[in-house]
């Protein structure tokens, strides 16, 4: 399968500031992508990049058969969507006010959403679970559900592809847990997944391939099962790992290593 | 089992509610305000006219008669009404262009003349006054000076290339803002303190007591123009208060859509300006009330935000024309009414706020 979006020794960063070089990265329908690595790797550099929010300062990214740049706004709006890590907005848009920004690329300059952008606003809603939601100020409902509006905003746009930047970051146990449910939920879709997480735990589990990055560089892709081992993480993080077995036979859970026996290994 | 999907059997699938489209109560609300403003505006003042004589007259204005007293008739075409129509299209303009700045740059507390609109105009104004203009020349020259401060401070905020643009704006906003302060002051030092002072000084605390109906096209025609552009993208004007580039990431035209917003809200801003002087309070406060009212959304708060904002203004220039037996100036009363109101306001309404 071609992949839908392709990014081929890209170099990311703003004018005059290299963050990162000699970057790949393919991304399929139906597949979940994570991005790790340490703060300051690149990671959000990047994807603004693959977003078409910066100018890639080298290499290409390509969208289908074109490159992105040649992408209009809207058009690549239908394609693909952008899921920011989920502050509070400064005004306290109903849920549904908020998805329905989703329609933005569907719709002219001066047009209102009208019934088939309510409906698939509705249906968006629907699909990350938070249909109760709708009526509710995002100022008032939780960091978790807020994320699920941002995601089913996402699909509100009718993309293919759906880029999230920490998903995960700052949201307590349970809705960690909501959210990854609905990144799964989008690729069961066919949608293409890529999502930046610092939780290896989570990419083990959430994702089917991996992509790690240090200093700006691209340490190790491919299946999680094989990048996402302890030895790759002590390599990714510069920092100890303590891997847990399940006797069950799935797959293995990683700690971050912090008592000094443990670190001498 | 390690990837659950939602089942298509979800309890929540049946329990989607009603969702609130809108709070008709809140429009309804300003509608009223509006209503009773002009009932009070026609009918107080030195001269009481009767609810009954403005009826009559209105009724024979319909028929195509005479009118049955002169007098009541002179009072309301050639004073009442069109002061009541420049106060109308002031506070209209005020309250669209300070609820869209508001949500331009994604912050409750900027008012209409945050870049540099209000300054411009002023500068406009005092140099008019300072090289004895007419009365139409001095508010040609506010409202050339307005378009133009902020037409600089665009231009300023554009040669920007780095950091977000809508911060950049409002820096060079700020900054031009006390430069043309300082222009201000230069010319009202250099003014004559007899003559060209004390008016240069009215100018500024606002006023609608020279409305009459010959200058109500050049009033009423720019903010036409420029509330119109602004409820026509009101939907937009949602998504361009999100951060910039959540908001490209959607597929909106960021940079051309807020051309067109800052031009619109200027020309606004510039022609009240020009009109009335400066009148604070009004832009900053009724889109809060607006919101409070009906909700964050443009589509329901712009228009809501136009109504109340002539409704009340209307009032508060009745009030400044009949509370005492000298005029009081207009930007010294909404001063006066709106802070109180504010803060009780604030207090009061802990939710639906923003």
């Amino acid at each position: 399968m071609t992949a839908l979006l392709h990014a081929d020794g890209l170099s990311v960063g703003y004018p005059g500031r290299v963050v990162g070089s000699d970057l790949s990265l393919d991304l399929r329908g139906g597949e979940v992508l994570a991005l790790l690595g340490p703060n300051g790797c690149g990671k959000t550099t990047l994807l603004k990049t693959v977003l078409g929010l910066l100018p890639a300062l080298a290499g290409s990214v390509r969208l289908l058969d074109r490159a992105l740049s040649a992408w209009p706004l809207a058009e690549r709006a239908r394609m693909v969507a952008y899921v920011p890590q989920g502050q509070a907005s400064t005004f306290g848009f109903t849920a549904l006010e908020m998805v329905l920004m989703g329609r933005t690329a569907h719709l002219g300059l001066i047009a209102r959403p009208g019934a088939k952008d309510r409906a698939i606003a509705q249906q968006a809603l629907d699909r990350v679970g938070i249909a109760h939601l709708a009526a509710r100020s995002v100022h008032e409902v939780s960091g978790g559900e807020r994320q699920l509006v941002l995601i089913a905003r996402a699909l509100a746009q009718q993309p293919r592809a759906v880029l999230l930047d920490e998903p995960t970051a700052s949201l307590d146990f349970g809705n960690q847990g909501l959210v990854m449910r609905a990144i799964r939920t989008l690729a069961g879709e066919g949608l293409a997944v890529l999502f930046t997480t610092h939780d290896p735990n989570q990419a083990l589990r959430c994702a089917d391939r991996a992509l790690l990055m240090r200093g700006g560089r691209v340490l190790g892709e491919g299946a999680v099962g094989q990048v996402i081992e302890a030895d790759g993480l002590r390599a990714l993080y510069h920092a100890g790992v303590l891997q847990v077995d399940d006797a069950a036979g799935g797959p293995p859970v990683f700690l971050p290593e912090f008592t000094d026996q443990a670190t001498k290994r | 089992m390690e990837h659950p999907h939602r089942a298509s059997s979800d309890p929540l699938k049946g329990a989607t509610p009603a969702v609130r489209q809108s709070r008709p109560g809140g429009v309804s609300w300003a509608v009223l305000v509006l209503v009773a403003s002009l009932l009070l505006a026609l009918t107080q003042g030195r001269i009481d006219i009767p609810l009954s004589d403005l009826g009559q007259l209105v009724w024979s204005l319909l028929q195509g008669a005479p009118a049955p007293n002169e007098q009541v008739q002179t009072i309301l075409l050639q004073v009442r009404g069109p002061r009541a129509l420049a106060a109308l299209a002031v506070g209209a303009a005020l309250a669209v262009a300070g609820a869209a700045f508001q949500g331009l740059f994604r912050n409750p507390l900027v008012s209409p003349d945050i870049l540099g609109a209000s300054a411009g105009a002023a500068l406009g104004a005092v140099l008019g006054i300072f090289f004895s203009f007419g009365v139409f020349g001095i508010q040609m020259a506010a409202f050339a000076g307005g378009l133009l401060a902020v037409a600089l401070v665009y231009g300023v905020g554009s040669t920007v290339r780095h950091g977000d643009p809508v911060l950049v704006l409002l820096l060079a906003g700020i900054v031009i803002g006390s430069l043309l302060g300082a222009g201000i002051g230069m010319v009202k030092v250099l003014a004559d303190p007899y003559n060209q002072l004390p008016a240069m000084t009215f100018w500024l605390l606002g006023s609608l007591a020279g409305a009459h109906a010959n200058d109500l096209p050049s009033l009423i025609a720019p903010v036409a123009l420029g509330t119109v552009v602004l409820l026509l993208l009101r939907w937009r004007m949602d998504v361009m208060s999100l951060p910039e580039d959540e908001a490209r990431s959607l597929g909106a035209r960021t940079t051309c859509l807020r051309l067109l917003i800052v031009a619109a809200a200027t020309l606004v801003t510039a022609a009240s300006v020009a009109a009335a002087g400066i009148v604070g309070w009004v832009g900053l406060v009724v889109p809060h009330l607006a919101r409070f009212l009906v909700g964050p959304s443009f589509v329901r708060l712009l228009p809501t935000s136009a109504v109340l904002g002539g409704g009340l203004l209307l009032l508060i220039d009745t009030l400044a024309r009949t509370l005492a037996p000298v005029e009081i100036p207009l930007g010294i009363l909404t001063a006066l009414i709106g802070s109180p109101f504010f803060i009780v306001l604030l207090r009061r309404a802990s939710r639906g706020w923003t």
